[in-house]
């Protein structure tokens, strides 16, 4: 392991890896990647793999399309298969609450270019989802241009990629503590000893906390437990992602054929189990038989859980510290880290260039938290 | 071995893409598992993941005791959706 670097990266997820491969290609290849396990072994590696430019508000769909268009040509620039897919995503809206929302979110996203449609029950099972049952519901949104990937291959493909441009990815390498000094990163201390740097970007999902705290810095992030299934593989015979934010579902079938989905708990509680629940189980068996009865007779072989890593106002921290030069945030994501990821990283790569990002993400700085949270609009 | 010998038979992963994994720096379960799906099938790695276990010990040298286990997930079993609904009893 390097004893000294121009930038230590903690965390081999999706962001680590992507930002360490964005710094290279941009130059700065004297970087290391310290993973406390296996790559994508936290969030990245539990997520269903979802990529969503349908967003409700501006930034976040610009996010989301920058995000997109760089995955459609990454297989080609990271040279490895990620199984990515622009299968659609299909949104259900069951509440008249829904059907205004939704009306509002199709035009903000029709402004900013996102090719959305709206359709009726009628239109989704004769144009998207035969099987899909549609009782019960308003109306969708669906915009084919959505996608899917695996995360495993993305991020593996994200740090095979950095790594041919020289940057150093240490797997089993928990970090200790971050080294600060009169107000600068000076190192990181890690459980094989310590890496001179006076850039330290902290990518660690849930565990950026505790490193935070290891310099004086808090970051309002807490963890929460989401639950997810998969079934047997099968024939394929849908290609969207298929949500609902008021029946609580999301499921997609992948491209090895097994059907992959879940649904957050209301009322969850913050803390960092990961364990699998029985009521999960049984309870996303009922959506599924119910929302598309072909699933019946399919067997869940495999059930698991991961964490969000939750913020105040459910956007991620992007940015450098005030406070603490040299200390970059890139944690908080809420869930939507993977989605987002190319483009998140391209930016902050630049703000750690000391170039203009080339959208403004001021707003994600840690400092926003500093003042009143404007927690008023619907950013999901 | 032969690298044709088929070592996870829900997933048809053989012998040689395990080495060939193990070669590219992917030293555990885990992270084979992922890569190659191997344990991700219906017997979820009940048969193969000792198979697995001792080919990473030949090639790392380092002992079965050492490379442990992946996590058993529930259900122990694959089980249908309608049952665990609970809208049909098990046949």
């Amino acid at each position: 392991m390097k004893r000294s670097a121009d930038c230590v990266i903690i965390g081999g997820g999706i962001i680590g890896t992507s930002v360490a491969y964005y710094l290279a290609k941009s130059g700065m290849t004297d970087v290391v990647v310290l993973e406390a396990d296996y790559l994508a072994s936290g969030g990245t590696g539990r997520c269903g793999g979802g990529i969503r430019q349908q967003w409700s508000t501006e930034p976040n769909a610009r996010l989301a399309m920058e995000s997109v268009r760089i995955f459609t040509t990454l297989e080609e620039e990271l040279g490895e298969d990620i199984e990515f897919l622009q299968g659609g995503y299909l949104v259900l809206a069951y509440t008249d609450e829904d059907v205004e929302q939704f009306e509002k979110n199709v035009a903000l996203q029709r402004g900013l270019g996102l090719d959305v449609e709206i359709l009726t029950p009628d239109e989704i099972r004769a144009r998207v989802v035969a099987q899909l049952n549609t009782e019960r519901v308003k109306m969708a949104t669906y915009c084919s241009k959505d996608a899917s990937a695996n995360p495993f291959l993305a991020t593996r493909a994200y740090a095979a990629a950095a790594k041919r441009l020289g940057v150093e990815v240490e797997l089993f390498t928990p970090v200790r503590r971050i080294l600060a000094e009169n107000g600068r990163i000076t190192g990181v201390e890690t459980d094989r000893g310590v890496i001179s740097t006076p850039r330290v970007i902290n990518a660690a999902g849930s565990h950026s906390v505790p490193l935070a705290e290891t310099v004086g810095v808090e970051l309002p992030i807490k963890p929460y437990r989401r639950e997810i299934l998969v079934t047997e593989p099968l024939e394929r015979f849908f290609d969207p992602m298929i949500i609902s934010f008021s029946f609580g579902v999301y499921f997609r079938q992948v491209q090895h054929g097994s059907i992959i989905g879940g649904f957050a708990y209301p009322d969850e509680q913050p803390g960092f189990n990961q364990t699998s629940s029985v009521d999960f189980l049984t309870t996303m068996s009922k959506k599924l038989a119910y929302l598309m009865p072909v699933l019946e007779d399919v067997k869940v072989v495999r059930q698991w859980a991961g964490l969000y890593d939750v913020t105040p106002d459910a956007q991620p921290i992007i940015g450098e510290t005030d406070g603490v030069d040299g200390f970059f945030q890139a944690s908080g994501f809420s869930g939507h880290g993977f989605m987002i990821a190319p483009m998140v990283s391209t930016l902050l790569s630049q703000i750690v260039l000391g170039e203009t990002p080339a959208l403004d993400v001021e707003r994600l700085n840690l400092r926003r938290f500093e003042g009143d949270i404007d927690l008023d609009h619907s950013v999901v | 071995m032969k690298d044709d010998v088929v070592i996870c038979r829900c997933e048809d992963v053989t012998y040689g893409q395990i080495v060939q994994a193990i070669d590219e720096g992917l030293t555990t379960l885990e992270e084979i598992k992922r890569v190659l799906r191997c344990g991700m099938g219906p017997c979820q790695g009940r048969t193969c993941s000792r198979l697995i276990a001792r080919i990473i010990a030949e090639k790392t040298g380092r002992s079965m005791d050492e490379i442990g286990f992946p996590l058993d997930r529930p259900p122990v079993r694959p089980v249908e959706i309608g049952i665990l609904a609970g809208e049909r009893d098990e046949a």
